[in-house]
């Protein structure tokens, strides 16, 4: 990035700037070192701390493979999903007008502002035994996946949000004016613009949903090998006093999110290529 | 070269900025005369220790004494104070909790021969049923019968709840039945189990979404739960485990002779009254004698130690190695993993 910056030829005061940039990055490098690096390093020598064997062990055990299994079945879906209804909500949020949008558009974001454990416990009222809408999803996979939404629901909005604020209508118009139909116009026109940033939110909600405990664990039933994420299963694991195991089946799920996102990162930079080009 | 000279600034910048927040977080020094207690407990006693802790500050021993309390689950708290949190005096859940604390050498190994076997209070595992008992459940062997939905926290999230599962298998040994027989019932009990909830209080909150039919739960809690105005009836079955919890005082304890007191006041019988106002039975007897209304008398109700089986330290791993205990397996089974 540095690099880039100071072979700017605009840069006129080098120096100064290249001492700005060093600073900046210096700081910025830090700071993800303290606040990302270190905790993964840690948790990787945790996980290796009872050896290679053991490591395999915990994380081909059938509980293991049965939790991991699950949920990224239900993550999975779940980005799937909010594809889908995010990109919906945030069309109708951006192109079309009514009375109390602007209430609306602030709800999207509550998700995030409450602790999700309250979260899964409103869901558990609502769509409960006693649910006094007549929906009882708890206790099934229904509830994992309905968790998942609620706490990832935000994502895919707000990244396709400001992306359709920016599209110009004259585009979808002369569209129209060439003959295209509706649909085509989307498909060809809208949808591509869309897509970086329906993938970027897409992969947020999928990380977020595979690592997520509050809102599930009350919601969810944790029976073992049938409807126990691995967040549960390695809160278990912590409870019985095997950090080790715990932390293996954690290196698991971040490589997997790890490896999501970054696929997800080549696909939205190979959809992007005619920007670039 | 200019570039070093600037991360380096940036470095220390933020070490200065570390060091500081790190600072927010150690206390502000006590006024010197007094004594100042941390005490680490599970979270259910916290309504006790909030009568206990005024009614000991106005005795000639708690006179100048303040304290600091945390409460959280039992296991967390434990590994907490392995991890470093401050603390003169533990109150868990289970003794395996504070033999955590024995091995990583921060409470006496002898915890276990101060009065009462270290412990402080006593409770029962019940049956939390549905109003006027619908499924007329009784005893253990009710809970087998097919169709009746039964809630407990998952014994490996939740410490706490395998005191239910040694209540139910040393039942069903009190009644005669073999090693074998236990736990073949044990996993029809758990085939049975609807929701294993990740704690006891998220066990309680299934149980009163209105899931299933029974909640194994612990006398103390229900009772509370019931003088604070909650509708939970309970039975307590003919043969029931008798819940244990320990206290012990720290190694490291800045003051160990004050938090010694405190743990002679607590086993006062006029500190037991207040445990017993809260729903624990106390373990000192004369006390537990007078509370006899609220706390019937169980011909079958036996201890950890009693069912032979060489005490928590055993059961732990014959039961509740993750791998290769007994409920292991039965979670397996239950799930339709076989092997």
């Amino acid at each position: 990035m540095s690099s880039t910056a100071v072979v700017e030829p605009r840069r006129v005061r080098a120096s100064g700037d290249r001492a700005a940039t060093a600073l900046s990055l210096g700081f910025v490098t830090l700071f993800l070192m303290v606040m990302v690096a270190l905790p993964i390093a840690a948790l990787v020598w945790e996980a290796k701390s009872d050896g290679a064997q053991s490591f395999w062990d915990a994380v081909t055990s059938p509980q293991a493979l049965a939790a991991l299994k699950l949920t990224l079945g239900a993550a999975a879906i779940v980005a799937l999903l909010n594809a889908v209804l995010g990109t919906m909500t945030a069309w109708v949020l951006v192109r079309d007008d009514f009375r109390g949008k602007a209430a609306v558009n602030a709800i999207i974001d509550l998700p995030f502002a409450l602790p999700t454990i309250v979260a899964g416990l409103t869901l558990l009222a609502l769509y409960g035994p006693a649910s006094p809408v007549g929906i009882n999803v708890a206790y099934t996979r229904t509830a994992i996946v309905l968790a998942m939404m609620f706490v990832t629901l935000p994502f895919v909005v707000r990244t396709v949000q400001p992306v359709l604020r920016e599209l110009d209508t004259e585009l979808e118009e002369a569209a129209h004016s060439l003959g295209a139909s509706q649909t085509t116009t989307f498909r060809r026109v809208v949808f591509p613009n869309l897509l970086p940033g329906i993938l970027s939110g897409v992969a947020l909600a999928f990380a977020k949903a595979v690592g997520e405990f509050g809102a599930l664990v009350i919601i969810t039933g944790n029976i073992p090998y049938k409807s126990e994420v691995s967040s549960v299963y390695i809160f278990g694991r912590i409870e019985s006093g095997d950090s080790a195991a715990a932390a293996a089946a954690a290196v698991v799920l971040l490589a997997i999110s790890f490896a999501t996102l970054l696929s997800i990162g080549v696909l939205r930079h190979f959809a992007t290529r005619h920007d670039r080009a | 070269m200019r570039k070093f000279v600037y991360l380096g600034a940036a470095l220390l910048a933020l070490a200065v900025a570390l060091a500081a927040t790190a600072g927010i977080g150690s206390a502000a020094p006590a006024n010197s005369a007094d004594t100042k207690l941390s005490l680490v407990a599970y979270s259910t006693p916290r309504a006790a220790y909030g009568q206990l802790i005024p009614a000991f500050q106005k005795t000639a021993d708690g006179k100048d004494v303040s304290f600091t309390q945390s409460y959280g689950a039992s296991g967390d708290q434990a590994r907490a104070v392995k991890a470093g949190l401050d603390a003169d005096i533990v109150a868990l859940s289970l003794g395996p909790d504070v033999d955590e604390l024995v091995k990583a050498g921060l409470v006496d190994a002898k915890w276990k021969k101060q009065s009462y076997k270290g412990m402080v209070t006593d409770s029962l595992v019940v049956f939390v049923v549905r109003d006027g008992n619908p499924k007329k459940i009784k005893g253990w062997n009710d809970l087998l019968r097919p169709g009746v939905e039964v809630i407990t926290p998952n014994p490996f999230t939740s410490g706490g709840a395998r005191w239910n599962v040694m209540a139910a298998y040393g039942a069903w040994r009190k009644q005669g039945k073999t090693d074998k027989q236990a736990q073949t019932n044990l996993l029809k009990l758990f085939k049975n189990v609807t929701v294993q909830d990740t704690s006891a209080r998220n066990a309680l909150n299934t149980f009163a979404s209105g899931k299933g039919d029974v909640f194994l739960a612990y006398e103390n809690e229900a009772l509370f739960a019931q003088s604070q105005g909650q509708d939970l009836p309970f039975v307590i079955p003919k043969q029931t485990i008798l819940i244990e919890n320990p206290i012990a005082v720290m190694k490291n304890s800045g003051d160990k002779e004050k938090a010694n007191q405190f743990l002679r006041y607590l086993r006062t019988p006029a500190a037991q009254q207040i445990f017993a106002d809260n729903g624990y039975r106390p373990v000192v007897k004369s006390v537990l004698e007078k509370n006899r209304k609220k706390f019937p008398v169980r011909p079958g109700e036996f201890t950890i130690d009693q069912l032979g089986l060489g005490g928590w330290d055993k059961v732990q791993k014959r039961f509740f190695d993750p791998d290769a205990g007994i409920m292991a397996r039965i979670e397996r089974q239950v799930g339709g993993v076989t092997g």
